[in-house]
């Protein structure tokens, strides 16, 4: 199999200096329908520039690199074990030239080891075979400020009102947003999951975040329910970085999963605005990142 | 319009500050987050923790930079040049509100003009920030490239053993842009913002 560790590097640049087009669209909306000379229209004037910067110097969007979530699917021919290696060895290189915060710190001893390298969880890879030729790698950069708020509900909630339906979901989903206020560095983007257990959740939520902003669920139901989500998220009034305004989330995207009888979790990863997540595709010798 | 603010930052010119200003500051600050503020408070304002005498040599330097001056919640990306000089590559705020259980105590020990940070803090940082004449600037969170600009030299680091974005850095800033969202006179934007917030979900969840 292919040595792709320059390439890994490669995708770990892209993805901490470059955001996706769509999320700079969605910012650049946003903005627009602010007051002009208020705090959330100055805030987002900031973060825009400060993309275009970042852009141009080839630099961190953000300093939280993170926790950097690599979603690997690859063909037969690879092995598992020699792709995470080239992804340590990647991520390690991609600290030492600045791309990435050394952020893996021993939570027993608190030393950090200086190169993101933790244990086998850290940085966090999940594998996947595929039947098909194409060895694809998700990148998501995920920062502490955003993580620090997403969160989990066990339905009922009668505190919310929120009971094991579609109406419950909406329910705690909205709360998770105004818990989050403006420490998750709205506005953001929520990866919804609803069902499966306390872990399947939090990994479902975050493979949610992998769609493409703007592209809606395929059942309709679930897409109603995202764009409801989206919509009344704004009512709230929180605003870009909580300074109050109608920008607070800039899109929702849910997956389902199977749940016991006894449980109905429902997980919400919020995603601060620097939407930092890139996919690279490697097709026999020719590599691309979209 | 955007004030000046030059460390070390007067009492007056605090008071003279309200929820909504925006601010250019400019002068030497030093990065603390969450270790940063746990060592201070054992160390040196609860004292369970005796400290050694490297710990007061720290404490030492930095004392008369805090003394009306500004701590930054930043855990920066740093690249290391030549004869242990450093610069900073991405430097945007961290959230403020897990400095909550120390800050207060922090801005009184030091007589800290103020903090500055993301995401706001609590009902302790403001009344500490009432009685100390300190306010609590806002940063844009996220907009890293854009605030490392802003700092222009790095000084000197303390507690490096931290490890990068825990260490305490010494920096010297220029047209540093913030929002104050917590003032000397009690009030907080956060608190508007979260109580009107309450009010638009008990709508939404019909409650």
């Amino acid at each position: 199999m292919p040595e792709l560790s320059a390439e890994i590097l490669e995708l770990i640049r892209i993805t901490s200096t470059n955001l996706p087009a769509g999320v700079e669209e969605d910012l650049t909306k946003a903005m627009e329908a602010e007051d002009k000379g208020g705090a959330a229209h100055t805030a987002l004037d900031s973060i825009l520039e400060n993309i275009k910067l970042a852009r141009r110097a080839s630099t961190p969007i953000c300093q939280d690199s993170g926790t950097p979530l690599f979603f690997v699917t690859y063909p037969q021919g690879y092995r598992a074990n020699d792709l995470r290696q080239q992804i340590r060895k990647a991520t390690a290189a991609a600290t030492h030239a600045c791309y990435l915060r050394p952020n893996a710190v021993d939570p027993v001893s608190g030393v950090n080891s200086g190169n993101n390298l933790g244990d086998e969880h850290f940085p966090s890879i999940y594998f996947e075979e595929t039947d098909g030729g194409l060895l694809t790698i998700d990148l998501m950069l995920k920062g502490g400020g955003c993580e620090n708020v997403s969160a989990q509900y066990s339905l009922p909630d009668h505190r919310l009102q929120a009971e094991r339906d579609l109406e419950g979901v909406r329910k705690v989903v909205l709360d998770a947003v105004f818990q989050a206020q403006g420490m998750g560095c709205a506005p953001g983007y929520l990866g919804v999951a609803i069902g499966g257990d306390r872990g399947s959740g939090y990994f479902l939520s975050k493979k949610a975040l992998l769609r493409k902003p703007g592209q809606r669920h395929e059942d309709v139901v679930l897409a109603d329910l995202e764009a409801r989500i989206t919509l009344e998220a704004n009512q709230l009034g929180i605003g870009p970085m909580g300074f109050g305004g109608k920008a607070t989330i800039l899109g929702t995207s849910i997956l389902k999963t199977h749940r016991l009888p006894a449980s109905f979790f429902v997980t919400v990863s919020y995603m601060c605005w620097a939407y930092r997540q890139r996919r690279m595709v490697a097709d026999s010798g020719t590599v691309v990142c979209e | 319009m955007k004030q000046r603010l030059s460390i070390p930052i007067s009492p007056e010119a605090i008071l003279a500050l309200s929820v909504g200003d925006t601010v250019a500051i400019e002068g030497q600050i030093i990065t603390a987050r969450d270790t940063a503020h746990k060592w201070l408070a054992e160390r040196f304002i609860h004292q369970t923790i005796e400290p050694t005498e490297a710990d007061w040599k720290v404490y030492k330097d930095i004392k008369p930079i805090l003394q009306r001056g500004l701590i930054y919640h930043c855990g920066p990306v740093v690249r290391a040049l030549e004869n242990k000089q450093y610069s900073f590559v991405a430097a945007g705020p961290t959230t403020s509100m897990r400095e909550e259980p120390y800050q207060g105590d922090v801005i009184r020990h030091f007589n800290l003009a103020g903090v500055i940070g993301k995401g706001g803090m609590g009902q302790e940082t403001l009344n500490s920030c009432q009685q100390n004449h300190s306010a609590y600037f806002h940063a844009i969170g996220g907009a890293a490239a854009l605030i490392a600009k802003s700092v222009v030299r790095v000084l000197g680091v303390h507690k490096l053993e931290f490890g990068v974005p825990e260490a305490m850095w010494v920096i010297e800033v220029k047209d540093f842009t913030a929002i104050v969202t917590m003032d000397a006179h009690g009030a907080s934007l956060h608190e508007n913002v979260r109580k009107e917030s309450k009010t638009n979900l008990s709508h939404l969840l019909d409650l």
